[in-house]
């Protein structure tokens, strides 16, 4: 049975309830929930790897996946995390369904929320949605990605990579370099690693660098070598295809030049460096191949592994504050 | 005869901003008009058959005088209508408002000035005014007949919250205006700089991720039009300026003798960008809520005499509209039945004297427009506010009179509660209670 497959006593140690009824943004948590989601997602990543991998944690819950903007691997990444919990999981793709026809945000949630989903997953291309549904809906709400603000779950995933393949995270230097205006994941990560102690920069065009950055808790550099010089970590950001045609960037291959990673500029770096990308990449644009394809330094292929991790970590975590309600 | 026997306000605190009295006082109304006036303690002049009403020492102001509001009618009567608005106002201590031309149809053709100005002859609880479009449909394109709107009775022109893109045509509407002695209101804004904004870039903005445009789109368009209104002569109203940079711009245009007036909203004076908050929709206006050193320096503008009018900036907007996320929701709030008391806040803080604060809603704009309100004499027409001016009052937006309930300042603590309101000698609000 399900409830005897190894590691879950550890699991079921380890899971305790969410601070807040809603995960919207990293400023939900503190330094010490972060890490007790990390503990406990680390115990996720060790029952994922064995064959059976279903636990009921979730056993009788429903999850929705609400999202109105396309991502394939993040929507799977939370329908597996929820369906390896025990949860039924249900997705909606809403770009071609009422959405279509006029109805609101409100609308479709307050519709789903009469179906009693126990946590609704969103991903909305305008900032501040997941926010916005929180206050309409009975149940918890996870934030998947709001416009420009925060992908929390992503800076999770990205600090459970970074701790595993370094070993910690409090005293790194993590540089996030491109496109860091548009990228809710470079918000979130600011915000979760500095909670977390490590030193945070963030490099790439001017036009591409919101102003105020520098009052984020974070060192703001334009040259791509002297940001990621000695770092510990090299995150590149996506760059939005339709952004880099002279519009905030005068093409790919100047873009490449001078802000896209290779292995040449990477020596800047610290010898042990790790390359992460929260995908999907622009191969030749912000990253050469050369330096995403390889095992010794890329994460890329465990920041995959680890959102599942992370993601069944937050659900986990959410179920146990709905348990004890 | 009732209806034409002589109302007297007795006991009141007088406040004429023309004669700059600010003090003891009486008055008697009759046929409408101010018949006569009693600075001092003692009224005992005013004589023969009279209703007395006594004021317990309130504040008995002109009443306000709102150059800037927007009503749905016609086109959107469900956010508000001509009658709700003046209804509002009237609870505000509004005695008259100019509405705005961006209506479906558009006021850009005398007989939607006519149309709007027919109807608000039925509404009495307010004066209602009209200001025509400067440009056909507020397209930006085509002038829009402006000689032909001054004599069906619009008092100012303006294309509303679209900026004039093209200069030549700015220059060409402000120099055909002067013809007819017309006022012409323009939102200084850069339209490329200022497109998609929600919010007003910097660290706030930024941490929200909200599309965000700097404030020098603001100085930007204002050098424009002040260049534009040295030029060509135009009576030029910027309408709202609500950033530092803007302010200096409008300083230096005032120095070289640039003879133009300049508006800013209560919104702009009470409230700075943190008010967003969590995404806070009903704090969604346009222009975007400011940092707070641009609204102290509105503030020291505003006390200064840079800035010569305030106005509600009523702009209603339904739950829908708002039920939003922000960066898809309607910008704007209402604002007629919270600006006196918005107002104040600036007196009982000692910053503004409350004679310089109650001008620059009653005096100035009537100035503006050619009005003989907006001050109390003998003669005037006797639209008059009666306030409580120390009354602790908190806004709750679904009181309001207003159609829509799209309020800033819901939740807010306020002092200054409109106690009665006049309009034509006829007394069309009463607080309750």
């Amino acid at each position: 049975m399900t409830a005897n497959a190894p590691g879950i006593d550890q699991v079921r140690a380890r899971t305790f309830p969410f601070p807040r009824r809603h995960f919207l943004s990293v400023l939900d948590l503190d330094a010490a929930r972060a890490v007790d989601l990390l503990d406990l997602a680390d115990s996720f990543v060790a029952l994922s790897r064995q064959t059976s991998k279903k636990l009921d944690l979730l056993k009788g819950r429903t999850l929705m996946n609400l999202f109105f903007e396309n991502s394939t691997r993040t929507q799977a990444s939370f329908e597996l995390a929820g369906k390896r919990l025990g949860a039924d999981v249900m997705n909606m793709s809403v770009r071609t369904s009422s959405v279509a026809k006029g109805e609101t945000l409100i609308d479709t949630a307050v519709t789903l929320n009469a179906m009693q989903p126990d946590l609704l997953v969103i991903r909305h291309a305008s900032s501040g949605a997941a926010a916005l549904l929180s206050q309409k809906v009975g149940c918890s709400v996870i934030n998947a990605g709001d416009g420009q603000h925060e992908h929390p779950t992503q800076a999770l995933l990205d600090a459970l990579s970074m701790r595993r393949a370094l070993g910690r995270v409090a005293g790194l230097t993590v540089a996030i370099c491109g496109d860091v205006m548009h990228s809710r994941v470079a918000r979130s990560n600011v915000n979760l690693l500095n909670m977390l102690g490590a030193n945070v920069r963030l490099v790439g065009p001017p036009t591409l660098m919101p102003s105020g950055a520098a009052r984020w808790g974070a060192e703001v550099h334009h040259d791509l070598e002297k940001g990621i010089a000695g770092a510990d970590v090299v995150m590149m950001l996506r760059l939005q295809l339709e952004r880099m045609q002279g519009a905030l960037v005068p093409s790919t291959r100047e873009y490449f030049r001078f802000w896209g990673l290779d292995r040449e500029k990477l020596k800047a770096a610290a010898p042990n460096v790790r390359v992460m990308h929260p995908g999907p990449m622009n191969r030749g644009v912000e990253i050469d191949s050369d330096v995403a394809d390889d095992p010794a330094v890329s994460l890329i292929q465990d920041q995959v592994e680890m959102g599942v991790a992370a993601r069944m970590a937050v659900l986990a975590s959410l179920a146990a504050r709905l348990d004890n309600a | 005869m009732t209806q034409t026997q002589p109302l007297a306000l007795i006991n009141a605190r007088l406040i004429d901003p023309e004669s700059r009295y600010d003090g003891p006082g009486a008055l008697v109304i009759s046929e409408g008009v101010i018949a006569d006036v009693s600075k001092g303690k003692d009224f005992s002049s005013l004589s023969g058959d009279l209703r007395v009403i006594d004021c317990n020492g309130g504040l008995l102001a002109p009443g306000l005088i709102d150059l800037r509001v927007k009503t749905g009618e016609p086109g959107s009567e469900t956010k508000e209508t001509l009658r709700s608005a003046a209804q509002a106002a009237a609870a505000g201590g509004v005695t008259c408002f100019v509405v705005q031309p961006d209506t479906d149809p558009a006021i850009d053709d005398p007989s939607v000035v006519d149309f709007i100005l027919r109807r608000a002859r039925d509404i009495e609880q307010a004066r209602i005014l009209a200001a025509g479009a400067a440009t056909k449909g507020l397209a930006g394109e085509r002038m829009a007949e402006i000689g032909l709107m001054a004599e069906a009775g619009c008092v100012y022109i303006t294309d509303v919250d679209r900026p004039i893109v093209d200069s030549r045509i700015m220059r060409r509407v402000m120099a055909y205006a002067t013809a007819f002695n017309l006022p012409v209101a323009h939102r200084p804004m850069d339209p490329w700089l200022s497109k998609g904004a929600a919010a007003t870039e910097g660290e706030f903005a930024g941490r929200l991720g909200l599309p965000s445009a700097p404030t020098a789109a603001e100085r930007i368009g204002l050098e424009r039009d002040l260049a534009l209104a040295e030029l060509t002569g135009a009576r030029l109203i910027v309408d709202q300026v609500t950033c530092g940079p803007a302010l200096e711009a409008l300083a230096r245009a005032r120095d070289r003798g640039v003879s133009v007036i300049a508006t800013a909203s209560i919104n702009h004076l009470s409230f700075n960008e943190l008010d967003i908050g969590d995404y806070r929709t009903f704090a969604k206006l346009d222009p975007p809520l400011r940092a707070e050193d641009d609204r102290q320096a509105l503030i020291e503008a505003l006390a200064s005499g840079l800035v010569d009018i305030v106005v509600s900036a009523h702009a209603p907007a339904p739950a829908e509209d708002k039920r939003l996320p922000f960066d898809e929701a309607a910008p704007g709030g209402v604002g007629l039945e919270t600006l006196l008391p918005a107002l104040l806040t600036f007196h009982h803080e000692g910053r503004i004297p409350l004679i310089d604060l109650i001008a620059a809603v009653t005096l100035a704009p009537a100035r503006l427009l050619g009005l003989s309100s907006g001050r109390i004499a003998p003669g005037s027409p006797a639209d008059l506010v009666l306030c409580d001016i120390g009354a602790p009052v908190i806004i709750d937006a679904d009181r309001l009179v207003s159609k829509s309930k799209n309020s800033p300042f819901d939740g807010r603590r306020l002092q200054g509660q409109v106690l009665m309101t006049l309009v034509d000698g006829k007394i069309v609000h009463r607080a309750a209670g």
